[in-house]
């Protein structure tokens, strides 16, 4: 089923930005300009923004108003950007953060903090 | 460095108001807030506001936050968004991030209106994507129009969960269960019938043994409590969801007052650390006030008025108000925010068991543990009448203060009294004209119009604010209280309108014997 909501029996349609494309670990993904990045990926059926420095272990939205930090990722280079307060700007480019960096674990130094 | 007569930290209800009220009065006001659009919450509420008029009741959320903004724009009030205040210093100066600078202010007096943080429980599995926060997905599907999931299992029964799981099955989304630990549902008992009879379980008392998944959530276990808050073996039950939401209640975001110095209180009636203040919500430092959820746990009707207050205690403490003047709206606001915190679900009366209603009529046990009143209890309460032409049958059953049916009803047939609180009893002297106002007005749908002498069986009105809306003609299965199927019905009319915002009256013919079993209807086709 289509995550976006089509027609709404209270608010009827949504005011969005236009249409633009950005990429999410080097895929070409579409959203809507100016709304947040986590709800561009939650439409894309994207669930998995990050993995713990520690266990490694995945997160993904949480709490959807910028107080959790579950949802940051590396944005356009820098990372650890609350994807759920972030608007949404075409060319972006949106990585999968493992620790504190968009590289994946495996291909990290040994000790590597970055 | 900038100096402003007040600076108010926070742009939802309670931030907006003290802003609106101390501008009005001269004072030069300016809003920080850390989000890229002002309101607060508010425009994530879509349901109708309990109250009375004077606060704002019937109207929806998103409304009231399209009025304050207007208000506040033509206050003067300047809101400086995605703006996030990082300390309160001495002297009331201020540093706040805007954009990637920081800037330093300083004002003479300070609203904090800084509002709550969800609170989370955890379990196994607790982390994995597809938990989220019912604030979450109420941000996610009313603000950007994205379903937070398919199949979605509740934590929680206050208020928060049952309106959310409403609005979950508003966006179209699958609602598996409501699920809470206490042995009884928390919030309104109407906000819990609206779920229940579009056939969703409450699972009370449960809660989740495990989140299943190991990149995202793909199944929940539930389990039974015991008294100690314990696992009851063997009791599981599991569900295929892909997504948890957790209504577990909120704690103030009060970091900023604890920073400047304010005495805190750690009170758990509150919701946690909260700023010791004076009745105008002043804190133990002069010149700084705090209002709404920050200094205490309530919701966005009374963040309102404590935003009102605070406004107009720090104009006075500027000098832009004489107190005898303060003095007099104080009172008349201290009445309003008395109005709202009475009934059942008083701030006092959290938790405690009650039996009866102020009227000492029995309270409906199948509506405290499975969210909808039995058809056995149901007569007994004085909204629910049988008359053999078209009435109002007012299931609202729990003392809690609101009153718009009594505003709606221009023929008298609907009587609250003065006591806001009271059960809505039904005049059976006075004639119904079948307008529908109060089935659109009621804010937890509980109003029905009846008709049980209607030509070919019972006629039943039912709100209804789901997509599509029915047709006239159309077949489909009339639902109980607890949303089972109940019998065959049809559309005979569906009425829309401007004055009914959003809710449309649907109007289903049954046969005779259901007037007071059907409660909602399901069109042929749709499970």
């Amino acid at each position: 089923m289509e995550s976006r909501i089509a027609e709404h029996p209270v608010l009827g349609t949504y005011e969005k930005g236009k249409l633009v494309t950005f990429t999410h670990d080097g895929k070409k993904l579409q959203g809507y300009e100016g709304e947040p990045i986590a709800a561009a990926l939650k439409a894309a059926g994207v669930q998995i923004h990050r993995y713990t420095q520690k266990r490694h272990s995945p997160r993904g939205i949480f709490c959807a108003i910028g107080r959790c930090t579950d949802c940051v990722m590396v944005v356009d280079g820098v990372p650890n950007v609350r994807t759920c307060m972030t608007p949404l700007r075409e060319g972006m480019t949106v990585n999968t953060q493992y620790g504190t960096t968009d590289v994946p674990f495996e291909k990290q130094q040994g000790g590597e903090r970055v | 460095m900038k100096r402003y007569d007040l600076i108010v930290i926070g742009a939802g209800p309670a931030g907006l108001s003290a802003a609106i009220e101390a501008a009005k009065r001269g004072a030069g006001v300016v809003v920080f807030d850390e989000n890229a659009r002002p309101g607060g919450q508010l425009f994530k509420q879509i349901h109708k506001f309990f109250g009375s008029k004077e606060h704002r009741a019937k109207i929806r959320g998103i409304r009231i936050g399209r009025q304050l903004l207007e208000e506040a724009d033509q206050a003067g009030v300047q809101v400086v968004l995605n703006a996030t205040v990082m300390g309160i210093y001495q002297d009331k100066e201020v540093l706040v991030r805007i954009g990637d600078g920081v800037e330093h202010v300083k004002g003479d007096a300070i609203i904090v209106a800084t509002g709550a943080a969800e609170n989370m429980v955890p379990f196994k599995g607790w982390t994995l994507p597809g938990v989220i926060g019912a604030g979450a997905a109420q941000t996610m599907m009313n603000l950007h129009g994205v379903r937070p999931g398919q199949k979605i299992l509740m934590l929680g029964s206050g208020n928060v969960g049952l309106v959310v799981s409403f609005q979950l099955l508003q966006a179209g989304c699958d609602v598996a269960a409501l699920v809470d630990a206490a042995p009884q549902i928390g919030g309104y008992g109407v906000h819990a019938s609206k779920v229940a009879r579009c056939g969703i379980p409450f699972y009370l008392p449960y809660t989740i043994k495990e989140a299943e998944g190991t990149d995202h959530v793909t199944g929940v276990t539930i389990a039974k409590v015991g008294p100690g808050f314990e696992l009851i073996p063997g009791t599981e039950k599991h569900f295929d969801v892909d997504t948890i939401c957790i209504a577990v209640g909120l704690s103030p975001m009060s970091q900023l007052m604890k920073m400047a110095g304010c005495r805190m209180v750690d009170d758990p009636r509150k919701g946690g650390q909260v700023p010791v203040t004076d009745a105008h919500g002043q804190t133990s430092i002069p010149g700084i006030f705090a209002a709404g959820d920050v200094s205490g746990i309530e919701e966005a009707s009374s963040a309102m008025i404590e935003g009102r207050q605070a406004g107009i205690y720090a104009a006075a403490y500027l000098g832009y108000e004489e107190e005898q003047q303060m003095d007099a709206e104080e009172t008349q606001l201290d009445q309003m925010l008395d109005g709202l915190r009475q009934g059942m679900f008083a701030p006092g009366r959290k938790g405690k068991k009650i039996e009866k209603t102020d009227e000492g009529i029995a309270i409906s046990q199948n509506l405290l543990t499975r969210g909808f009143v039995a058809d056995d209890e149901i007569e007994r309460f004085p909204g629910v009448t049988k008359k053999a032409a078209v009435h109002p049958v007012i299931e609202c059953t729990q003392n809690i203060p609101c009153n718009p049916c009594q505003d709606a009803c221009s023929q008298g047939c609907i009587r609250i009294g003065s006591q806001i609180t009271a059960l809505p009893a039904v005049e059976e002297s006075s004639k119904c004209i079948n307008c529908g106002l109060c089935v659109a007005n009621c804010p937890g749908q509980a109003i029905f119009l009846v008709d049980e002498s209607a030509q070919g069986g019972a006629e039943i009105t039912i709100p209804y604010e789901f997509l599509p809306v029915p047709k006239e003609g159309d077949q489909g299965t009339a639902l109980s209280r607890s949303g089972q199927p109940v019998c065959e019905a049809s559309v005979v009319r569906v009425r829309s309108s401007k004055a009914f915002d959003g809710t449309h009256l649907v109007t289903i013919k049954v046969p005779a014997e259901y007037s007071m079993k059907a409660r909602f209807f399901r069109p042929a086709g749709r499970s």
